[in-house]
């Protein structure tokens, strides 16, 4: 053969983005019980404890926080749930370490995932506002709703990181044990589940210290303008760039030890 | 002058206390088709991870058309298989062929590929649902979908039946006639016979044989004999004697000798004319396995008389 140097190319970036994305989404969606059961959790929380108590469900400000912090708790538990558990699965399967052969960097298989995880934590939200909106008397405004949109980002991302911080340093079987270890107590002592004024003083002094708790206070203002107190914003930046860190050094540690 | 597909220069690559590969080294020119043959553990499938960019040498140079396969584009004329137990179970047959045919500039049709492999009437399967052939061809196809010019298939047809086999490799020489390069692993000969012209024999992570299919089978399609002689007497030169494996000193005042002989016959022959005083002589057939250690034994035992001490 003749000098056929064809200068080597990839494929754009754009390209095999979507391209991991549309079939990390299909491969998630062909076992849905997997998503199902997170999906569904916060809204039957909502419709077993909110939406019985006349009291909490009458009331439109203490209805609307009540979904919104079992929305911030959808959208903690899917990104813990999504990446610790399937970074994870994928690190273990040969077929991960195929798709490292082809002619593709690891950045649009992770943005693929990323927007994957942001996609489930949307939907995750779902059932918490049909039933907050139709069996209780929860309300927004546009504006509201439009801030919450955001918000579900700006709280995914710290959860995200532990995720992958958690996917990258734990065998499937172990990140499962390990998440929901997290997620449950994270979610109580963050008053995702019981509203924090019912905290006894001590329980409420931990609580402003957990990233659960930062979430749930800014999801629960820009949906009713109550005030998350001065700690919210730095308790949740804080604890981001800790997950961040732990997320890049397991990521790190995994490049050597991730085949055979 | 082209830059080779496939280059590799004194690569070592330690796994803790195990070496791999010890000071591999290398080439591969357009448009061979290369067996690499070796039992398992020999360094095979380590070799193929450093080609395919997943792992990094600890010591040498490794390059796909002269440049790094741990650099993604270096990767786009390389297509590997996949091993067929980790394909996506939950990806139907054709979105799997879609996801790897992505990837590439300038794949081929997806129809067209599964017709040629078979597996059009599948196409709408998922994976998980598949037999063990199925998946194989399924793997095998992955590895042409994008049309590379350099091809490495790690025992590609490993569990498969004789009459998938033989299928799977026609349709690898009808890609290898259209001009690409192959590099094929196997612990099977007959494998290594049915697809190569040119054959490395790996054991122990070093290169122990590098020659035509011819000679190479010569060489490990041989006859092992072993004999006691009295102490300074020398078989090795003996007509038909290709390699002597084993020289260890014997019960009763002697060497036992195991030796490799092409011929087993003329070997035999050539024994009983010499006038060595031997005995004990047993005469069987060479395994793969054993023919490898002979392989690796061969300079050593030459030179030294403790060859015996190899374990």
């Amino acid at each position: 053969m003749t000098t056929t140097t064809t200068t080597a190319s990839l494929r754009p970036f754009w390209a095999l983005t979507w391209l991991h994305t549309k079939f990390g989404f299909l491969e998630t969606i062909r076992v849905p019980i997997a998503v199902i059961g997170n999906l569904l959790f916060p809204g039957l929380a909502l419709l077993f404890f909110v939406v019985p108590n006349a009291q909490v469900a009458g009331s439109p400000v203490a209805a609307t926080a009540a979904v919104a912090q079992l929305g911030a708790f959808a959208v903690m538990s899917s990104s813990l749930f999504g990446f610790g558990i399937g970074v994870a699965e994928d690190r273990a399967l040969p077929f991960d370490a195929y798709l490292r052969t082809l002619p593709a960097a690891a950045g649009p298989r992770l943005v693929g995932r990323l927007i994957n995880g942001l996609a489930w934590s949307y939907l995750s939200l779902v059932p918490v506002v049909v039933i907050g909106a139709l069996a209780t008397k929860a309300s927004l405004t546009w504006a509201q709703a439009g801030g919450l949109v955001l918000l579900v980002a700006v709280v995914a991302v710290p959860f995200t990181l532990l995720g992958l911080a958690y996917g990258y340093s734990l065998s499937a079987k172990a990140a499962i044990a390990v998440v929901q270890v997290t997620v449950f107590p994270l979610a109580f002592a963050g008053g995702m589940f019981l509203p924090p004024q019912m905290f006894p003083h001590w329980l409420d002094l931990v609580s402003l210290g957990t990233p659960s708790r930062a979430a749930r206070d800014l999801v629960v203002q820009v949906t009713t303008g109550l005030d998350p107190g001065a700690w919210a914003m730095p308790v949740m930046v804080g604890w981001t760039v800790l997950f961040a860190v732990l997320a890049a050094v397991a990521y790190r540690r995994d490049q050597g030890r991730r085949f055979h | 002058m082209t830059t080779p597909p496939v280059l590799l220069e004194h690569v070592t690559r330690r796994f803790g206390p195990v070496t791999a590969l010890d000071d591999v080294s290398l080439t591969v020119q357009d448009g061979e088709i290369v067996g690499l043959l070796g039992p398992n553990g020999a360094g095979k499938t380590t070799l193929l991870s450093l080609l395919t960019g997943l792992r990094r040498p600890d010591a040498g140079t490794v390059q796909l058309y002269g440049s790094d396969p741990r650099n993604p584009a270096a990767r786009s004329r390389l297509g590997t298989t996949p091993q067929d137990t980790g394909l996506p179970a939950t990806l139907r047959v054709r979105e799997v062929v879609d996801l790897v045919a992505g990837h590439y500039p300038d794949p081929m049709a997806t129809s067209e590929l599964l017709d040629r492999f078979g597996l059009a009437d599948l196409s709408h399967r998922q994976t998980g649902g598949l037999s063990g052939g199925q998946r194989r061809r399924l793997a095998v196809a992955l590895a042409l979908v994008g049309r590379p010019r350099l091809v490495l298939l790690d025992e590609p047809t490993t569990g498969l039946d004789v009459e998938a086999r033989v299928g799977l490799w026609q349709s690898l020489r009808a890609y290898h006639q259209d001009g690409a390069t192959v590099v094929v692993t196997s612990h099977y000969l007959e494998e290594i016979e049915a697809l190569a012209d040119r054959v490395v024999v790996v054991g122990q992570g070093r290169v122990l044989a590098d020659d035509t299919l011819a000679r190479v089978i010569s060489k490990v399609g041989a006859r092992r004999m072993s004999f006691t002689l009295p102490t300074g007497q020398d078989a090795g030169a003996l007509p038909g004697v290709a390699a002597v494996a084993e020289r260890t000193a014997g019960g009763g005042g002697g060497e036992r000798w195991t030796v490799l002989a092409a011929d087993a016959d003329q070997a035999v022959r050539a024994l009983v004319g010499s006038g060595l005083a031997f005995r004990d002589l047993e005469v069987r057939g060479a395994s793969l396995e054993e023919a490898f250690l002979a392989l690796t034994g061969d300079g050593a035992a030459s030179t030294t008389t403790q060859a015996g001490a190899r374990s």
